[in-house]
């Protein structure tokens, strides 16, 4: 309605264009007009200029997490990231995240992602409590539903200096996404893999790779959903893995109080 | 012959949203080996917008909830076309699914004694939506994904394959459902990201790939919303059922442009929010029909006086279902009372503390945030109507999700018709999703399992779906001169037309004149042409789904067409009232060509023929469950008296 022109003007795109064989980045201008985000501009370019350029999307809402993609080398989501957070005269780099290999232009083979959830394992649901009967306060599922928040747009995972330039250390390093499930999980009032011999805490350890994480916080500040993955996620992990470690007491306490150790911040 | 790798199934399931998901574990656990395809990434599907919960009446928050007050509210929000048997099934069987989900670990929002909680949703009598904040779709997904990932981890542990029963195939599209005789037979199907073909051979196949929206300009729906499992239905020879109703959401962001129609969440209004106009009056008590009359607040001191005491006062008309709403909101913008960009104002900013708005309402909090720089804990919000469910979609038997007329074919939520009669509630999708989802999964393992021997894959059929996907890249200049067309544009068009012309408010000259416009748009659309090669090329993916949805929008306008009255999510302004008459009336859209679709190059010819036929009566023990003087309203004079 009052989309009038003087608020549309044209700007500058370098986008990334290339398989896994290779690729460079092309030049586009392209209008913009007010209210819009990269994602706009860049199905703007595959209806009038290059109709098989590569993208991944979904909703267009934030809910989903499939546009993650890198803007001038920031992990986003291209349509969260308003065009009017940049000058008119600045150039728009859009690269595919680093840490996954290309499939096509900005679409990254995000498998690594997959590999690792069947890594974690799942709820253990509490022996004897039949569905319909579960009973927990909501301050005892606040922590585990902040992580629950994740819509898995694996930002975290792509900007984790762990793998983000050490794909050796893929094998053995689950990512923040996944040391959060884990957390979850162990947060869950209900789980009961302790009664079955599991000790997730032990495993973020042991199998997931949670020593190779030395909290810089990268992942929460790319995080779209504002979780606050290490300090509320990881650090209260590695916390109680080091109590269990050298503390049997204090784990044995953390059990029976349920609610203790929580990181709040 | 096409040389292509096949594989051997005993359940398919198309689509991977809430619906899609259930049937598969149920599939799985009752024995089938079963593969999943599905579009987007796993746990990518349009179910994680579902915002305000899950309808479930566990009776948490009131104990006068039970499924025959669930039933009633979901049949009159239906205006009574609801299949009545899915709706009593529904209603019946949704605390279990809902309750089902903890055991896998969801984890909802609480009540004080730590049950789940439950919120108010529009035409509900009782608090009965599960929910967590307004998220609840992906909680719904997430829970049911790393189900489907136990579920492979103990596959692992007893044969060493994570995929040894249940498979996901991410990021695949399926163009044709194959058939030997009259059964299904299988999938043909491409990967996105390489452009290979495959086919997935399986005697039972489950639709679940969701709804029609992107046929339409204005909506909430995702890019994957192109009535892809209603044309393969279509094509495989299954009737679609009363497709003409098409859910207008009332509240959908109106600015800035690039995100008009994204959902704002009915939970703002569940939870206290308030439509007002230009003017600042709360319009929606104009608004209220004669059938809810008795239902509904008739002043604002009532209205707000329910939240705290709904047992001794009525609810506010702005929690009307959903068409009421939206025509309402339609009136008054066209009235000349809209706000600045075409809508109304959705205000909470004057009824919560700031900070109870940023708990229970954080993803709309965010979204105005980001999207459109307004902070809803201090300015009110502007809103307007957003094409955002369709109730029609494909034939089904109540109890088994049979498809009609195609053995082995089964279809569940949002592309299965028939559960929601001419209007959706808010909330009974989600549930919606989980009861039929399970019943599709359950009863396309137990057709597999009793079919011997096992139907056989044509080749025929395989090489005309193979020259069918690839003809965008042949597309070239005619004789005459017609260029190959660029499927944005076309899909462009396309959106404007339905958007115009079989919109909110429909006209019987308009749908004429969108169904000449459609035959034009499906000529050219054989001309599709793209660039570029079969390696994740979205051009081309969007030239083979301009195939689906041009069958769905042929559907929707000619049976908008022949329905000459206005119920739920139809309405006709050159005829404005519900007709008695027409309650018992369900219409049917079949394939006029099954013979793969050779009338789509003769814009003349449409594709779709229409057949009125009776709905079944609804039995005696249910119309009890209504006071007569409401029955009156509704029902048909004979059916009154049988």
């Amino acid at each position: 309605m009052s989309a009038t022109a003087s608020t549309q003007y044209t700007a500058h795109f370098r986008v990334w264009r290339g398989d896994q064989d290779g690729g460079q980045l092309e030049d586009f201008s392209v209008e913009v007009h007010e209210g819009e985000v990269v994602l706009d501009i860049i199905h703007r370019l595959q209806a009038t200029q290059v109709s098989d350029l590569a993208v991944r999307w979904n909703c267009k809402a934030g809910k989903c997490g499939s546009c993650s993609a890198e803007i001038n080398g920031r992990p986003r989501l291209l349509c969260m990231t308003r065009m009017s957070i940049f000058t008119r005269e600045e150039t728009i780099t859009v690269t595919p995240l680093r840490a996954f290999p290309v499939v096509r232009d900005l679409v990254t083979d995000v498998s690594f992602n997959y590999t690792k959830a069947r890594e974690v394992p799942s709820f253990v649901p509490p022996p004897g409590v039949a569905a319909g009967e579960y009973r927990m306060q909501q301050m005892d599922v606040d922590r585990s539903q902040e992580f629950r928040k994740c819509i898995e747009c694996f930002l975290c995972q792509d900007t984790c200096h762990v793998v983000r330039d050490h794909e050796e250390n893929k094998e053995a390093f689950a990512g923040p996404r996944f040391l959060m499930r884990v957390a979850e999980l162990d947060m869950h009032p209900l789980d009961a893999a302790a009664e079955t011999g599991l000790d997730r805490k032990k495993t973020a350890q042991d199998e997931h790779g949670l020593g190779y994480c030395n909290i810089t916080k990268c992942c929460t500040e790319v995080c779209p959903e504002g979780i606050k993955i290490t300090d509320n996620a990881l650090i209260p992990l590695k916390e109680r893995a080091v109590d269990r470690k050298y503390d049997p007491l204090v784990w044995l306490g953390s059990k029976i109080g349920r609610r203790g150790g929580g990181g709040q911040d | 012959m096409t040389e292509l790798e096949r594989q051997q199934w005993d359940v398919v399931i198309v689509g991977a949203g809430g619906a899609g998901l259930r049937a598969a574990i149920e599939a799985r656990e009752r024995g089938a080996r079963t593969a999943v395809i599905c579009k987007s990434l796993f746990g990518k599907a349009h179910t994680v917008m579902a915002e305000g919960g899950i309808a479930a009446s566990m009776g948490n928050v009131n104990s006068g909830d039970n499924w025959q007050v669930h039933f009633r509210d979901t049949m009159r929000g239906g205006k009574f076309l609801n299949q009545w048997r899915m709706a009593e099934l529904h209603a019946q069987e949704a605390p279990d699914r809902v309750w089902e989900l903890e055991t896998w670990g969801a984890l909802f929002d609480r009540t004080h004694d730590g049950k789940i909680s439950q919120r108010n949703f529009g035409g509900h009598e009782y608090p009965r939506l599960a929910h967590v904040g307004d998220r609840t779709g992906l909680e719904l997904i997430r829970t049911l994904q790393q189900k489907i990932v136990s579920l492979q981890q103990e596959d692992k542990a007893e044969f060493g394959d994570y995929e040894a029963r249940l498979k996901v195939f991410q990021e695949c599209t399926v163009t044709r459902v194959l058939k030997d005789g009259n059964r299904v037979s299988g999938t043909f199907c491409y990967e996105r990201e390489t452009g290979r073909f495959f086919v997935l051979e399986a005697p039972s196949v489950v639709l679940a790939t969701g709804g029609i929206g992107k046929s339409f300009k204005v909506t909430s729906n995702s890019w994957e919303y192109t009535g892809d499992g209603q044309a393969l239905a279509l094509l495989a020879g299954a009737p679609l059922l009363n497709m003409e109703f098409v859910q207008f959401h009332p509240t959908g962001m109106v600015w800035p442009p690039s995100v008009k129609g994204i959902l704002v969440t009915e939970s703002v209004r569940g939870d206290g929010g308030v439509l007002r106009n230009s003017e600042g009056k709360r319009f929606m008590f104009n608004y209220i029909p004669d059938v809810f009359k008795e239902k509904y607040a008739q002043t604002e001191e009532e209205g707000d006086r329910w939240y705290e005491d709904p047992d001794n006062n009525r609810r506010p008309p702005e929690l009307l279902p959903r068409d009421e709403v939206a025509r309402a909101i339609n009136s008054e913008v066209k009235a000349g009372r809209g706000s600045p960009h075409g809508g109304v104002f959705l205000d909470v900013s004057t009824r919560m503390p700031a900070d109870v708005i940023r708990r229970r309402l954080p993803s709309m909090y965010h979204q105005f945030k980001e999207l459109a720089d307004v902070d809803i804990t201090a300015e009110a919000m502007e809103v307007g109507p957003t094409c955002h469910y369709v109730m029609g979609g494909i034939a089904v038997e109540s109890d088994s999700a049979a498809t009609l007329g195609v053995p082995g074919l089964f279809a569940a939520g949002e592309v299965a018709g028939g559960m929601h009669g001419s209007n959706r509630l808010g909330g009974n999708s989600l549930s919606d999703l989980l009861v039929f989802g399970r019943r599709a999964g359950w009863h396309a393992a137990d057709y597999a399992a009793a079919l011997t021997p096992r139907p056989s894959v044509d080749e025929g059929q395989i090489d005309r779906a193979a020259a069918e996907a690839l003809r965008p890249f042949s597309a070239v200049a005619q004789d005459d001169g017609a260029q190959p067309e660029n499927p944005y544009t076309l899909h462009q068009e396309l959106q404007q037309t339905m958007n115009d012309l079989v919109g909110i408010i429909r006209r019987g000259g308009e749908m004429e004149q969108a169904l000449e416009r459609l035959g034009g748009l499906r000529a050219r659309a054989q001309r599709a042409g793209v660039e570029g090669h079969r390696q994740f090329n979205p051009g081309w993916h969007l030239s083979l789904d301009l195939r689906n949805m041009l069958l769905v929008s042929e559907c929707i306008a000619r049976a908008a067409l022949e329905r000459t009255e206005s119920r739920g999510g139809h309405t006709r302004e050159d005829c404005p009232t519900m007709e008695r008459e027409w309650r018992p009336v369900n219409l049917l859209c079949r394939l006029v060509d099954p013979t793969e679709g050779l009338a789509a190059t003769d814009p003349q010819r449409g594709q779709i023929a229409l057949e009125r036929t009776a709905t079944e009566p609804i039995r005696p023990d249910l119309l009890a469950l209504f006071e007569k003087e409401e029955l009156v309203k509704y029902l048909a004079e004979e059916e009154l008296y049988q």
